[in-house]
């Protein structure tokens, strides 16, 4: 039972970690997959930033009667996560509107069929 | 106490995501993004990464949802929706998650002090950066100083990105027959917008005034230069939303916004070069001034401010980029 | 005095929760659109002005409870127009309310 509680944060990172997965893998439509792609990275972030919490810690800024800080390191790992995802997001959003443009659709079994044609 | 708001958060941030996967309207699924976002930024107050918290808040609940929204106006708006739901992929992610489960049960507990993760650098860090740096944040200390290079790569990578988007959208496709038409449905739509043009008025200087608090206050509170970045570019952002793009690019002229990126970057290399030249290494802001926590405020608030500036023109060019583009 | 603002700071975080539920309740069951927006608006603007009154009075008169006046009175100056803005974009786009037959006039 205590197992339970002390790993349940990890689990619900997995549980979110494989729905975006799903997402990527099962979806037709190119944009569901970037959501998809979207919740597996915050999930990840999710399951550092549990790493990184102390009990009975305080956020790591340095303050009159606070002694025990959380873990700063993670932190700086997220933080920077979180922009490199935002980014590689809006490059792929990128892709994703000149393939409608070129193609007409975006959902991934028309374009494939597109491009078996000839 | 604290455990029981963690673990309903987490039941709810689960619940959102299954929503996610479910819906086939790709308009609420974007708002629904913004919304597991905003669960997420939640649970990282609750955790203790306040940084975190801000800049998930910022940036996944500000620009990713603007984003999104903005290509699903350029592309479509419903998904296919799927005849059954796919058997294979389900069965690959539940042996995924059973693997990876059976591999937290040798992981440390929630909050366990004594977890190897706190073992040597995180209270190595914690010890000196008061007296080494004396900036009261030790994200920011640690983001700037310690780990500087890593955020002077991180801000190569945004504008690497940005340079991506504008190379793939840049060009519109017959600008100039459609400036002539879009005249007259702008003005409709303005008075339409009265009531948030008057609002906007009031709340955009304010937005660009906490965007600079957080920029100059990430030293001692959460804040620095990418959440300033961002809520920078969410004040733009709502002014073009509001009274149109091109009065938007009339006041931020998109060769001055493209300089700017690359002026971030360079303020950051640059002062890296300066400690350079100053007779100390790449990024040693001891060198930088005669006193050395005096160096490393003076180098942390340049880098910080060349984060800034990038992050904010790298947002505001990208959705000048996407809303500029005309649906074919 | 202590006890009654600690209770009185309950009392409201209480009722806000409870307005919120009652917003959330509200746009799942409410049949229309533009319903729904007024249960929508129940949790932006009297839910979250319990709540952060209730906050306002647990921390005292110090630096936070500034910051928390500065939260609600954004908080409803932003919310309306939210509300308007989304009411607005439906009706452009040709939502109409659902209006119910009307009984005859005795």
């Amino acid at each position: 039972m205590s197992d339970a509680l002390g790993l349940y944060n990890y689990w619900i990172a997995i549980f979110l970690m494989m729905v975006g997965f799903y997402n990527v893998i099962a979806s037709g439509n190119l944009v569901k997959k970037l959501i998809g792609l979207s919740i597996f990275q915050t999930s990840v972030f999710l399951l550092y930033i549990t790493m990184g919490k102390v009990k009975d810690g305080t956020a790591p800024i340095l303050g009159d009667g606070y002694d025990t800080f959380s873990n700063p390191l993670p932190h700086v790992l997220i933080l920077t996560a979180i922009v490199v995802g935002i980014a590689t997001t809006a490059v792929g959003l990128a892709l994703v509107v000149r393939i409608q443009e070129h193609f007409g659709t975006i959902e991934e079994d028309e374009l494939i069929a597109q491009e078996d044609s000839p | 106490m604290i455990h029981v708001v963690d673990m309903t958060l987490l039941a709810f941030l689960a619940l959102v995501a299954i929503a996610i996967t479910r819906m086939t309207n790709l308009f609420a699924t974007s708002v629904l993004t913004g919304v597991y976002s905003l669960l997420m930024a939640c649970i990282f107050t609750v955790l203790d990464a306040v940084d975190v918290a801000f800049t998930e808040a910022a940036v996944g609940a500000g620009i990713s949802t603007v984003l999104f929204l903005a290509t699903l106006s350029l592309t479509t708006q419903r998904e296919k929706p799927q005849r059954s739901p796919n058997w294979k992929a389900l069965c690959v992610a539940l042996l995924t998650g059973g693997a990876l489960v059976y591999g937290t049960f040798d992981m440390p507990h929630f909050g366990d002090p004594q977890a190897p993760v706190h073992q040597h650098v995180g209270p190595h860090y914690i010890g000196v950066s008061p007296t080494q740096i004396g900036v009261p944040n030790m994200v920011t200390s640690v983001l700037a100083s310690y780990r500087g290079y890593d955020t002077l790569g991180e801000t190569a990578v945004i504008f690497t990105a940005c340079m991506a988007v504008l190379l793939l959208l840049q060009h519109e496709k017959r600008r100039d027959e459609q400036s002539a038409v879009e005249e007259k449905p702008d003005k409709e739509a303005m008075e339409h917008a009265m009531i948030l043009r008057v609002q906007s008025k009031f709340f955009i200087p304010l937005i660009l005034l906490f965007g600079l608090y957080v920029q100059f206050h990430g030293d001692f509170g959460p804040g620095g230069g990418f959440q300033a970045g961002v809520i920078f570019a969410a004040g733009i952002i709502l002014y073009s939303l509001v009274n149109g793009l091109d009065k938007a690019r009339q006041i931020i002229p998109p060769n001055v916004l493209h300089g700017l990126v690359a002026f971030g970057l360079l303020l950051y290399a640059g002062t890296g070069l300066a400690s350079l030249f100053m007779d100390g290494n790449f990024l040693q802001y001891r060198a930088l001034a005669e006193e050395a926590t005096h160096g490393e405020h003076i180098g942390i608030l340049l880098i910080e401010l060349g984060v800034g500036v990038t992050v904010a023109t790298v947002m505001t060019s990208m959705f000048f980029s996407f809303s500029g583009r005309r649906r074919s | 005095m202590d006890l009654i603002v600690y209770y009185a700071s309950w009392a409201l975080l209480s009722c806000g929760a409870f307005l919120c539920a009652v917003g959330g309740l509200g746009i799942l069951r409410l049949p229309d659109f533009y319903s729904r927006q007024h249960a929508a608006g129940i949790t932006d603007t009297l839910g979250s002005a319990f709540v952060l009154i209730g906050l306002m009075l647990q921390s005292g008169f110090s630096l936070n409870a500034a910051k928390l006046v500065m939260i609600l009175i954004f908080l409803i100056l932003t919310s309306p127009v939210a509300t308007h803005a989304i009411a607005q974009a439906a009706r452009q786009s040709g939502l109409e309310p659902k209006v119910v037959a009307e009984e005859d006039e005795a």
